[in-house]
């Protein structure tokens, strides 16, 4: 009974997850090679740069999270801080 | 019929709900938003200026024009959203406030003078602070006397600006201010606190996660919309707001990153969102200003949808720490669903509302050659996808299983949030009805191949960035926390400061007492051995002596003043 409500639940099976992630690659792919056959216009100087967007969204998440991490050694205190 | 105010009706209701009771109660409520926008669809058009005088003031309560029209339908549908989800809530207090507070905003946007923005600016901020105080606990108390407190300075300055602009022009009609003068800066002081400036914010982040699970939701559609509304009519144009405007689509997102509790995640997220349409504003071109008000249009929509979804977790669950949450996709698919349309929304996804309404502000920044700040709201673009996109729904109902089943939204909260879903998805996919609302006269269509190849490709790198990140165990993980923010400096730094100050000042006292003290005495003591010792004058005399001396020099001048000269 357990393992059948367990399997009720999608992301219960790690299958799934990677059925997802995986789709989600492909997309990712797509996107990028449309933009190598598909010809945008483009109004400013960074746009001519190939996969100019894809690069951009994927640096500038990684660089937000790592300064925000960064940030935490600064910011970071106890939960009740201003209580005390 | 057509000249009167739509306040009106909202404050009627104030006063007709704590009256009734049950169904009926239930009915005023719900019905108000519906005959407000109903009064306003059929009655109002653009161009009416009508004044009243009160007390030697001509008050301009009604001044229409499309501008305030859009944020009048704006104000209409969010309270009427946000009435059905806090249906089930039986708290006079919070719904009189509710009513209060949406009426106050309508009467705002009509206002057509100074004094009529202010009273209604004083308005939202006193009926708002309900929604706070409401949670009951010490916490929320002192939260909200800070938010009052901010609030309330905002009305100060806007009244002394308010002042100045009149002794220096002679009118106190509300149209264009710009910076050109004191008022002006005044002015902007009190629309950038009701904004949340940076450095000025700290009212948003600290009040609105305090507020009740459905209080925020009506929190964070009316107060910063109706600032938003102030700028774009007093101070359209001003480059200083494009830099204000990317400061507050930049800097939040970290903070959004790192926070731990979800709704003050969005808290912070809306200051981001916010940030895009004070830029839009300073650009100042039509294209500009209509992305401006018409992100503010979607930003309420989408925003609202967000803060229920954590409203609901709050009221099921009882706290939105991202540390404590996950899984709860399993027992509330639904309001997971409409989590995820906002969060689409927000990340501006094509085919969602913010997708139409957003790029217009960006497509102005190109237009106008803002190119290296076009690459910061680009990036704060990816961030909110990010922070407010992922985050929120990933760690809330994903991520790994709390172990809590929570039961399903009830139905009044799954009705406000599925409506706010569909418009969502409504507007993004036929924006043309939200753009023939909108003020100026714009030839701008969203969806060509290159901005949404473009868009898609920004977006699912920075999903694949989170993956990335989440696999390599880089992604900072939910901590309870508190993170040090500007409001830091009034919460810690000045009553720390003036508690030391206060204390130097003491022993400085102290230490200069001892220090003349000493050698006065000692006079004193050597004057009292010396001669002069014993004439009459050198001694002490009681006070009674020496008050009975002037009263006598004071009779005798009164007797010489009506003697002498009488």
């Amino acid at each position: 009974m357990s393992e059948k409500s367990k399997s009720t639940h999608i992301f219960d099976n790690p299958r799934n997850v990677e059925r997802l992630l995986k789709g989600f690659y492909v997309i990712c792919i797509i996107l990028v090679i449309a933009d190598f056959i598909f010809h945008r216009h483009t109004t400013m100087g960074w746009e001519k740069i190939p996969a100019f967007y894809a690069m951009y969204g994927f640096v500038a998440c990684v660089v937000l999270v790592v300064l925000a991490k960064m940030m935490r050694k600064v910011v970071m205190r106890k939960e009740n801080y201003y209580d005390e | 019929m057509s000249e009167l105010p739509p306040f009106v009706l909202y404050f009627i209701a104030a006063f007709l709900v704590p009256a009734s009771r049950g169904m009926v109660r239930k009915i005023i409520l719900l019905a108000t938003p519906i005959v407000a926008a109903l009064h306003i669809g059929l009655n109002v058009d653009a161009g009416i200026l009508s004044t009243y005088s009160i007390l030697n003031l001509e008050l301009t309560f009604m001044r229409t024009d499309k501008l305030s029209l859009l944020f009048a339908y704006l104000f209409c549908l969010a309270s009427f959203i946000a009435t059905i989800f806090a249906l089930q809530v039986n708290d006079t207090k919070q719904q009189v406030a509710g009513l209060v507070y949406a009426g106050s905003a309508l009467g705002a946007v009509f206002a057509g003078d100074l004094i009529t923005l202010f009273i209604f600016w004083e308005l939202l901020a006193i009926s708002s602070v309900v929604f706070i105080w409401a949670r009951g606990t010490e916490r929320a108390i002192h939260t909200g006397m800070r938010y009052l407190i901010f609030q309330v300075l905002s009305g100060v300055f806007l009244l002394a600006g308010a002042l100045v602009h009149f002794h220096a022009t002679g009118s106190l009609a509300f149209e264009h201010i710009g910076l050109g003068s004191v008022a002006g800066w005044l002015i902007f002081i009190a629309f950038g606190i009701k904004s949340a400036f940076p450095f000025l914010h700290g009212w948003l982040t600290d009040g609105y996660p305090e507020a009740t699970a459905t209080g925020t939701v009506f929190l964070s559609a009316f107060t910063t919309k109706v600032a938003v509304y102030a700028l774009a009519r007093g101070f359209a144009g001003e480059e200083i707001l494009v830099y204000i405007g990317i400061t507050m689509a930049c800097f939040p997102i970290f903070y959004a990153v790192i926070e731990n509790d979800l709704r003050k995640v969005l808290a912070y997220s809306l200051i981001n969102q916010v940030g895009f349409m004070v830029t839009g504003i300073g650009i100042g071109t039509a294209l500009a200003l209509n992305g401006a008000v018409a992100h503010a249009f979607s930003d309420v929509i989408f925003k609202g949808l967000l803060f229920m979804t954590m409203g609901v977790v709050l009221h099921r669950v009882g706290h939105v720490n991202g540390s404590n949450l996950g899984g709860l996709y399993k027992s509330m698919p639904k309001t997971t669903a409409l989590c995820i349309v906002g969060a689409l929304s927000i990340s501006a996804f094509p085919l969602f509302s913010g997708f139409v309404s957003k790029s217009m502000v960006m497509a102005a920044l190109v237009q106008e050659d803002y190119s290296y700040l076009w690459l910061f709201m680009l990036f704060a673009s990816a961030g909110v996808f990010h922070h407010a996109g992922i985050k929120i729904p990933y760690f809330a109902f994903f991520a790994h299983d709390s172990g809590l089943r929570p039961r399903e939204a009830p139905i009044n909260m799954l009705i406000a949030m599925g409506l706010a879903a569909t418009l969502c998805i409504f507007i993004g996919a036929q924006p043309q009805y939200l753009y023939s609302l909108l003020p100026w006269e714009v030839d701008y269509w969203p969806y060509d191949a290159t901005h949404v190849l473009t868009q898609l490709q920004l977006l699912f790198f920075s999903a694949l960035a989170f993956v990335w990140l989440n696999k390599r165990g880089i992604y900072p993980p939910e901590l309870r926390s508190t993170n040090l923010d500007a409001e830091w400096i009034y919460r810690k730094f000045l009553p720390a400061s003036i508690h030391r100050g206060l204390i130097f000042f003491r022993t400085a006292r102290e230490s200069a007492m001892t220090a003349a003290i000493a050698p006065m005495r000692s006079i004193c003591r050597s004057f009292s051995q010396s001669s002069m010792a014993k004439y009459h004058l050198s001694e002490s005399w009681p006070t009674g002596s020496m008050v009975l001396w002037i009263s006598i020099i004071l009779v005798a001048y009164l007797l010489l003043d009506i003697f002498a000269y009488g």
